[in-house]
């Protein structure tokens, strides 16, 4: 029997690299890769880089922390996107759908309101993102008896605008001049503010929750199954998917605290994935973060460079999302899962 | 030996029985079929002696294991469900469903083993649709599907299969591959306890035959002994007639 073949991963990597490449050779100081290169394994091996020291800053203090901060956002929000399609069996979810983004905005938008700093508005983010993907749930298997996947699409819809009022609310009693600015621009999604200091509060819990994912990710295939399916292979599906609902609302939560709210990466890119090496989450899961890596590195710069002012990530993944999501769903038709 | 043993079982949902005093027992290399009108609780048994719905009263033990006081994991090692239809979201390939049937046998994080595809590969083969596994399974017939569930029980390597309904919604020609099927796995020293709606079914392919009326067992035995007009039309509530030839028997409605 032969195993499949590597083709679609290489691929994913092979697009990551290049958007890596791109990401340092345009904007307002191009780097050569070659240079960049350079710096990245001097900084490494403690030697001294063969560079000016403008361009050294520009790639350990300016473009590399962001640079990182886009692959770490988009591998964790496609990677969580993938897992929640097969826990919750349904390739149309997303961590948009169920909460997880606009519950830690919610909890974001608290933590700036109340003047927190990095780790305090991560912390805000994280249990609003857990709180929110938990409410949802429970309605979802409260409620959807006969239609489970009707019932969690609508609490999700429900809860995400409850939320989206206690956004409001915040934004509302927000200083006009000082916080409000702060906050729309955050929930528009950006990592303009991206400094090699910041990288760490992202770094770990993507790490952790993606890594988690990744180990896991085998089993993502039977939990896919009907729960009694699942548990008759021998899968302990209860505690499973709370481990992996925690680390999927983890890495969405952290995504969302560093770089506030950047929809449909999580939804368009695992079919992005499934287009490249098939359904199961063996190969979907790590494709998929590559791919979401490079996706959302490419759109950062975009943002940055399209336009003499930064254009919001938000903006950006909406317009191209949409129609890539629409061209997927023409292409494969009915079975296009 | 006795692989299942069911006694003074009572199953059903809490502060809802739906069947009661209920004893059974299958051996290795023995085929039971479960016989009964609809809502006579064929499924809800099959999923207490599956271990996925705890017994009300009494116990079920597969190899003299209780289930109740088994893991999952335990459990999937003794017994294998074939379930009615595959059902899932995604669309995985033949191949990749049967792997899942090695779930039990694998660590919490580990990927398929080169021995579990040589295992998945194998139980494929064994089932003649070897060609099949690249295949997703929603672009394969029905038969062909419940034969990929086959597998995947059988990469289990459990002592004990269940099958609810094997053949509902096949065609006649892919309802004999199915139990034909079924009769192999029993010569192979497998226990096997499977639902149907066709009496012939349980005639042709069973050892012995349990006939569930309201929960309750109407009579239980060889299915030589058991399987008559009177005792058929007294299950479903409608008289019955047996056609004989060519050795064989068969039962109408009349």
């Amino acid at each position: 029997m032969s195993r499949p073949s590597a083709a679609g991963p290489l691929l994913a990597l092979t697009l990551l690299m290049l958007g890596i490449a791109l990401a340092f050779a345009v904007g307002r100081y191009p780097v050569a890769p070659g240079d960049a290169a350079r710096v990245l394994l001097a900084k490494l091996t403690g030697g001294p880089a063969s560079v000016p020291p403008a361009v050294e800053a520009v790639v350990l203090q300016i473009r590399g922390p962001r640079i990182a901060a886009a692959i770490l956002v988009g591998s964790a929000l496609a990677a969580a996107g993938a897992a929640f399609q097969g826990l919750f069996r349904n390739p149309l979810v997303s961590p948009d759908i169920l909460g997880a983004s606009s519950g830690a905005a919610l909890g974001a938008v608290l933590g700036i309101w109340l003047s927190l700093g990095v780790l305090g508005i991560e912390l805000l983010a994280f249990a609003g993102g857990l709180a929110a993907v938990a409410a949802v749930y429970a309605i979802g298997t409260a409620l959807g008896r006969r239609d489970p996947v009707l019932v969690l699409v609508l609490a999700g819809i429900v809860v995400g605008s409850l939320l989206g009022a206690g956004i409001g609310l915040m934004k509302f009693l927000a200083d006009p001049y000082n916080q409000l600015p702060a906050m729309t621009f955050w929930l528009l999604g950006s990592l303009s503010a991206m400094h090699a200091a910041d990288l760490v509060p992202l770094l770990v819990p993507v790490v952790l929750g993606t890594g988690l994912l990744l180990l896991l990710r085998w089993r993502l295939d039977v939990l896919s199954l009907p729960d009694e399916e699942a548990r008759s292979l021998g899968l302990a599906t209860g505690r499973l998917r709370l481990a992996i609902v925690a680390a999927a609302t983890l890495v969405t939560a952290a995504s969302v605290a560093a770089a506030g709210i950047v929809g449909w990466i999580g939804l368009v890119v695992p079919h992005l994935a499934r287009f490249l090496v098939g359904p199961g989450f063996g190969r979907l899961l790590p494709v998929s973060a590559l791919l979401g890596g490079a996706t959302l590195l490419v759109i950062d710069t975009l943002a940055r460079t399209l336009a003499p002012v930064e254009v919001p990530l938000g903006v950006l993944t909406a317009l191209v999302g949409t129609p890539l999501f629409l061209v997927l769903l023409v292409r494969a038709d009915r079975d296009w899962q | 030996m006795t692989l299942l043993t069911a006694t003074g079982l009572a199953f059903g949902y809490r502060g809802r029985a739906i069947g009661r005093g209920l004893d059974l027992a299958v051996a290795g290399g023995e085929v039971l079929a479960l016989l009964g009108p609809n809502g006579g609780g064929k499924t809800t048994l099959l999923r207490t002696l599956l271990g996925l719905l705890p017994p009300l009263a009494g116990t079920v033990a597969v190899a003299g294991h209780p289930l109740e006081r088994l893991s999952a994991r335990e459990r999937a090692r003794l017994v294998a469900a074939v379930p009615q239809a595959a059902g899932g979201a995604f669309a995985f390939t033949a191949l990749a469903v049967v792997l899942m049937g090695r779930t039990s046998r694998s660590g919490l994080f580990a990927a398929p083993s080169r021995g579990d595809h040589r295992a998945a590969a194998a139980a494929l083969d064994r089932l003649g649709i070897g060609h099949l596994a690249a295949r997703p399974v929603n672009r394969i017939s029905g038969g062909e599907r419940q034969l990929v569930l086959i597998a995947r029980a059988l990469v289990q390597e459990p002592r004990l299969i269940v099958l609810d309904e094997p053949t509902a919604s096949l065609d006649f020609g892919n309802q004999g591959l199915v139990m034909r099927e079924i009769t192999r796995l029993r010569d192979a020293g497998l226990g096997v306890v499977f639902t149907t709606h066709d009496p012939n079914q349980a005639a042709r392919y069973a050892d012995r035959a349990l006939l569930l009326r309201a929960g309750r067992t109407l009579a239980q035995g060889p299915v030589g002994e058991v399987l008559d007009p009177a005792r058929l039309g007294a299950l479903y509530g409608a008289p019955v007639i047996e056609v004989r030839g060519d050795g064989a028997r068969a039962f109408l409605p009349a």
